[in-house]
């Protein structure tokens, strides 16, 4: 493809063209100066494969559903409480929960680039860092949660959150009806990662 | 409008298409170029505002034909060359590598799991007194552009730009990217959620009762009434 003058300026168009070996090539090149250990990337990718993801912010969910003292501290503090479960980090530095009620439904985005709570919810899924959604969420909020196959009622407002600085929001959803008596377990298997960014709601028992 | 990465609202985008919760990654090159950008953050040439400044400098033509990880790699390509850390010839494969006198702060693979829980926190001490508390009206600033360096970073979203929302509350003091993405320090200032009703940014809201809420920092507000 041919690049205009102030592309073809760019340090990265030095680089191939193909994006799996602009990776090996930075890689290679960082490696040898000695700014990189490829075992450290092997470890950054078994960490947001296997070890930190949507699990962890199911966790604070199904707590705060169950424990109202977990629940008053974590609107008070998210940053504090989800600290003492271990689950402070890169990119949830500053935490806020917002709760899901019958008057508003909370949804996040970010619509300058792709910040979202990677300690809770682990990597954003692709539709989060997508242009449509990004561009769409904040004037049609609506439209977007029936991409979603999700309506809400009239009487319920939306409130979508831009993150712009390093805030980093994390939706309590609406707990369904029917799980009087249900435990922690039982309850972290119907908080879906979509219901903690505000374009799912929980799943039903 | 500042850059095409300030999108919010525009319209002639089609639907979101959602995906299972399992998909992490769409391309054997992805995961790479996430631990990459991660791992040579960790080496502290540059700060998070100005590598996404980097991202959103890319050409307009990049930034809409790059997917995701290939403006990561644009982005990290373009401010290693700009900070000195690598140089063009280098990039180019035309020279040997030198060794990197940040060499001895290169993350290695037993430090990973203590750098990612211990993060990069923003809030600070400021000597700016919180302007405003919560429920007052505010009106943002009209120009959603960094005030002191043109074309310069910002994170004033421009659909908020001279919109007239309220404070909902106040986060602390943090840094302030507009002057850190440009060797300006971190300036900390307040930090404010400000709630927009729908109708204060659209000319036609899908609800009267929506709203969006924008972080934002004091320099971006004034009083409203």
């Amino acid at each position: 493809m041919p690049h205009d003058h102030a592309s073809h300026d760019d340090p990265h168009a030095l680089l191939p063209v193909d994006p799996a070996l602009r990776v090996k090539a930075l890689e290679s090149l960082l490696t040898k100066k000695g700014l990189i250990d490829p075992a450290a990337l092997d470890e950054i990718i078994d960490t947001y494969e296997n070890k930190i993801g949507p699990r962890n912010g199911a966790l604070v969910v199904a707590r705060a559903w169950s424990n109202p003292a977990f629940r008053a501290a974590l609107l008070e503090d998210a940053t504090a409480v989800v600290a003492d479960l271990g689950f402070y980090g890169r990119q949830g530095e500053h935490m806020v929960a917002v709760e899901n009620t019958d008057s508003v439904h909370n949804m996040v985005v970010c619509t300058l680039c792709s910040c979202y709570p990677w300690p809770l919810l682990g990597i954003p899924p692709g539709w989060y860092k997508s242009d449509a959604y990004r561009a769409r969420v904040v004037r049609e909020p609506r439209k977007v949660l029936a991409d979603f196959g999700v309506v809400l009622p009239d009487e319920t407002a939306v409130r979508v959150w831009d993150s712009t600085a390093e805030m980093r929001y994390l939706v309590i959803p609406k707990r369904p009806a029917g799980t009087e008596g249900m435990d922690e377990a039982a309850l972290m298997a119907l908080v879906t990662r979509d219901s903690m960014i505000g374009t799912g709601l929980a799943g039903q028992p | 409008m500042s850059r095409l990465h300030d999108m919010g609202g525009r319209f002639g985008d089609g639907p979101v298409e959602p995906e299972a919760e399992g998909v992490i990654f769409h391309a054997d090159w992805h995961p790479r170029a996430m631990a990459l950008t991660v791992a040579t953050g960790a080496v502290g040439a540059f700060n998070i505002d100005m590598s996404r400044h980097a991202r959103e400098c890319l050409s307009p033509k990049d930034y809409m034909r790059f997917s995701y990880y290939e403006k990561w790699l644009g982005g990290l390509a373009n401010i290693l060359v700009q900070t000195g850390v690598i140089t063009r010839d280098e990039l180019a494969g035309l020279t040997d590598p030198a060794p990197s006198p940040l060499a001895e702060r290169r993350l290695s693979a037993d430090r990973v799991a203590g750098v990612l829980a211990k993060g990069g926190p923003v809030e600070r001490p400021s000597d700016v007194a919180p302007a405003f508390v919560a429920g007052d009206v505010v009106v943002a600033r009209k120009f959603a552009q960094n005030a002191q360096v043109s074309g310069g970073h910002t994170r004033l979203p421009s659909y908020a730009a001279g919109a007239r929302g309220r404070i909902l509350r106040l986060h602390g003091a943090h840094v302030f990217p507009d002057s850190n993405a440009h060797g300006g320090g971190e300036a900390p200032e307040p930090l404010y959620a400000v709630g927009f009703a729908a109708s204060a940014l659209w000319a036609h809201p899908e609800h009267p009762q929506d709203e969006v809420v924008v972080d934002m920092w004091q320099s971006y507000l004034e009083r409203g009434e």
